[in-house]
């Protein structure tokens, strides 16, 4: 039999723990993944206690109280706040979203916050999404038109509009993607959900002409066809959308094409 | 210096800093223009805080009723209380329509009229006829206008191949003798300094709405280029007017949009009285965003805040068509779902006026070309330096913003500023040696944050300084608050040099980023609270409750302020432009304000 372990480097050890204020109210703890690339150390789950009653609800409001007042080492992207910047992106509970919109309550005994699975950490809950970002600019998302531009905006009905609800807002977050085995597996070659999302995000747009173009650039063993429906992507997206259908969609088409 | 950095050189023709809207629409011209661009951000483009404007873009494409860019001129006036230079509102109002258009042809997901043109809703302080009706002037994207159009263009930045240098933190402007060289930058992915030569710098970094407790901005709006700007000895303008908007969500400062209200929403009080009828009768909940934080605030104060403790207002939506929330408004439906616990269909949103936008800035002209105070000259540029989007001030919005003017300044100045480069600089030009002392502030500042052992921590002060923010310079203010303010503000100054972190890294080391941006959010407030002291009249966003009357003998004129390493800040001013640019329009000369 093949013995799969992990890298000695890569075991997760126990950390340090910080135990709170000793008044809390009511206490939550959080366990969080830490790393540092500059000591040569492991990985640690570090412990921290937090009085939920002098902090705001979500997981993402524990986390600045920690970088506050107890650990400023504490290191995680932030930007928003309300769940439309995509920065925060992380594996809370087991489940990836984003702590800026996940109630602590929610969460039923301690919490775990790991950073985004399967990609390469910078640093704590600091994931390197560099090989994401170029899969997305590798679909060409900007609008191809044969036709030359109009003087003024060009015609799209409600109706052709309302084909890209659901895809448009998708703000880059890579849960999806990131909670995808095949992904995990073949991330290298396999576009994830979030890429395929917005690659159908173009082909939807009727003032788009591209399509050919388009499928032509998914058709291969791995680029599109590695999804194999486990839907995980659509269960975990934070903002509700459905990565899954627009992939079958695109699926569709492909077998459309060919007759 | 405590140990030595080692410093990768890069020249380019133009370092665009900040890949917000501004900034990106920037990076989109140099590209296209052929010249050699780096735009350098501390976080993912779509990540930039354009990404949560929600209501829209305004321009008088007149595609659901009659318009005029002449009308959007003089709402844009008149909002501002006559401090905004006409001959840059001009050129704004004429090149919204083609920015638009523009906009709409990169591809950017606008809502549709029936018959397929870009969608236009009502927003506050647009009217038509100078002030008779109100105008559908507002382009949305259903209630993610910024999303859409932060998307799409980082998607025709990716399409002109533009460089990115992303998650590259500024640190400071490289200055030769009152010229700007390039920029120091610290790569957070690697822990390693980039110096940055270049023919111009073009900061576009956005707002310092995390001087106040309160809100709307994202934890990254630290107006950084505002911070390298003074601590390279230049003044920022009209700094003391900062909006309010309205409709923050009571306790967690999220923003509910504007269009909202033009959608038919209803502020009431504990009564359930439409208030802003008596405050405004004629515009309504639709008035001007100064005009109705302050009349919110006068309702709370007098006892009719909703709450407990009395002390919100309700934006009432129960009356609308749901097809109206779904089709128009489902962002602002999920966020109060998530942040308020309130299902929009069935109940009131809690607000409260919350800490919105810039009005102030780097001072520029409509090239987006900054400028000085030399020897007399008002006017007087700063070769090799430039800034566009909130961390400018043209001026376009005066005293006091109009909603959808905002995404309309990022895309028609990024524009502007990109071709200003193209028409004055050469592709390649050979640049001159950088002074050999060029990166040291910039070095000595982060190293000194770096090593800090002292026994404030970073949080802490900023906190500190948040609290006065809110407390003695905010909707309404006085003499003697903002005395007491600038005193507080002054002891938390003296705290900055005891600072102590604990991260010592370089690789994504966030204590000292935060620790950086404290000195740009200090500075900051110290020029917004010293510029409302000193200013002594009410207009706009300054809302002086012992000179409550605009006084445009005396203060018809833009602040400018400096501040020394020392907090100590000087005080100046620069006339206002008024007017216009072309003969097409006359100049709208002040009068009393009344929506």
């Amino acid at each position: 039999m093949v013995e799969f372990s992990l890298p000695a480097n890569s075991k997760v050890k126990g950390g340090h723990i910080h135990p709170g204020p000793k008044d809390a109210k009511s206490r939550k703890t959080f366990k969080v993944y830490r790393w540092n690339p500059d000591d040569g150390e492991n990985p640690s789950l570090d412990t921290y206690a937090v009085d939920t009653e002098d902090c705001g609800p979500m997981v993402l409001d524990a986390l600045i109280k920690i970088k506050n007042e107890t650990d400023s080492t504490l290191t995680f992207r932030r930007s928003c706040r309300e769940g439309v910047c995509g920065s925060c992106a992380m594996n809370i509970d087991g489940t990836n979203t984003l702590a800026c919109t996940k109630y602590i309550s929610d969460v039923k005994g301690d919490i775990k916050v790991y950073p985004l699975p399967h990609m390469p950490v910078v640093k704590d809950l600091v994931p390197d999404l560099t090989h994401a970002y170029a899969q997305y600019t590798s679909i060409e998302p900007w609008m191809k038109s044969s036709t030359p531009a109009p003087e003024r905006e060009r015609r799209q009905s409600p109706e052709e509009r309302d084909q890209l609800d659901g895809l448009w807002e998708c703000i880059l977050c890579f849960c999806c993607s990131t909670s995808c085995p095949s992904y995990w597996w073949n991330g290298d070659k396999y576009l994830g959900p979030a890429v395929l999302l917005q690659a159908y995000r173009w082909i939807a747009d009727s003032r788009d002409d591209a399509t050919g173009e388009r499928l032509d650039n998914l058709e291969d063993p791995f680029r599109l066809f590695r999804c194999h429906t486990i839907m995980n992507c659509t269960k975990t997206c934070p903002k509700g959308l459905n990565p899954a259908q627009a992939i079958g969609e695109i699926k569709k088409l492909m077998l459309e094409r060919q007759g | 210096m405590s140990q030595s950095y080692e410093i990768i050189d890069h020249t380019y023709d133009v370092v665009v800093v900040g890949a917000g809207g501004a900034g990106l629409r920037a990076t989109v011209a140099l590209a296209e223009a052929g010249l050699r661009t780096a735009c350098v951000t501390k976080v993912f483009p779509t990540r930039s805080h354009t990404v949560a404007a929600q209501g829209g873009i305004a321009a008088s494409l007149g595609n659901m009723g009659k318009d005029d860019w002449r009308w959007h001129m003089y709402d844009t006036i008149k909002g501002s209380d006559w401090l905004g230079d006409q001959d840059c509102i001009e050129y704004m109002v004429r090149e919204a329509a083609p920015s638009i258009i523009e906009l709409e042809h990169y591809g950017m997901p606008f809502s549709r009229t029936e018959d397929g043109k870009i969608y236009q809703r009502p927003f506050g302080g647009m009217s038509t006829n100078y002030g008779e009706g109100i105008a559908q002037r507002t382009c949305a994207a259903a209630d993610r206008t910024g999303h859409a159009m932060l998307h799409t263009l980082y998607q025709q930045s990716l399409k002109a191949n533009a460089e990115f240098f992303i998650e590259y933190f500024a640190v400071d402007l490289i200055m030769e003798d009152g010229t700007c060289r390039g920029v120091m930058t610290w790569n957070l992915d690697d822990g390693t300094i980039h110096r940055f030569r270049a023919q111009k710098v073009i900061l576009a970094t956005g707002g310092y709405g995390r001087s106040y407790f309160s809100c709307t901005g994202a934890h990254t709006c630290t107006g950084d280029g505002g911070g390298m700007a003074l601590r390279a000895g230049l003044p920022l303008q009209d700094m003391e007017f900062v909006q309010f908007h309205p409709t923050g969500i009571y306790g967690a400062g999220c923003l509910i949009t504007e269009g909202v209200r033009g959608e038919g929403g209803i502020l009431r009080n504990a009564d359930g009285e439409r208030f802003m009828e008596r405050y405004a009768p004629s515009a309504k909940d639709l008035a001007s965003r100064d005009v109705v934080s302050r009349s919110m605030t006068m309702e709370i104060r007098e006892g009719r805040g909703v709450g407990a403790e009395g002390d919100h207002i309700h934006l009432d939506l129960t009356h609308l068509d749901p097809n109206v929330i779904d089709q128009r408004l489902p962002g602002i439906a999920e966020t109060a779902k998530i942040f308020a616990g309130v299902d929009v269909a069935k109940q009131p949103i809690p607000v409260l006026p919350t800490c919105h936008y810039n009005m102030g800035g780097v001072p520029t002209n409509y090239h987006g070309e900054v400028l000085t105070l030399r020897d007399g000259d008002p006017d007087a540029v700063v070769p090799g330096l430039m800034a566009i989007g909130e961390a400018a001030c043209v001026s376009v919005h005066g005293a006091n913003r109009l909603g959808s003017n905002s995404l309309l300044d990022l895309v028609v100045f990024g524009r502007a500023a990109g071709l200003r480069c193209a028409d004055t600089i050469e592709a390649g030009a050979k640049q001159a040696d950088l002074p050999l002392d060029g990166g040291d502030l910039a070095l000595s500042r982060l190293d000194a944050a770096r090593q800090s052992k002292g026994e404030v921590k970073t949080a802490a002060l900023r906190l500190e300084m948040q609290k006065v923010m809110q407390s003695n310079c905010a909707v309404f203010r006085t003499g003697e608050v903002l005395q007491e303010g600038c005193d507080i503000m002054d002891d938390a100054w003296a705290k900055l040099s005891d600072v102590g972190i604990s991260d010592r890294s370089m690789v994504w080391n966030s204590d000292l980023v935060e620790t950086l941006e404290l000195d740009n959010l200090m500075s900051q407030s110290q020029v917004t609270i010293r510029g409302a002291l000193n200013r002594e009249e009410s207009r706009g966003a300054q809302a002086r409750e012992d000179f409550p009357d605009r006084d445009d003998d005396n203060w018809m004129k833009h602040t400018l302020a400096w501040c020394e390493s020392d907090g100590k800040v000087t005080i100046d001013y620069r006339p206002v432009h008024m007017e216009p640019l072309s003969n097409d329009v006359q100049a709208f000369p002040p009068k009393a304000r009344v929506y």
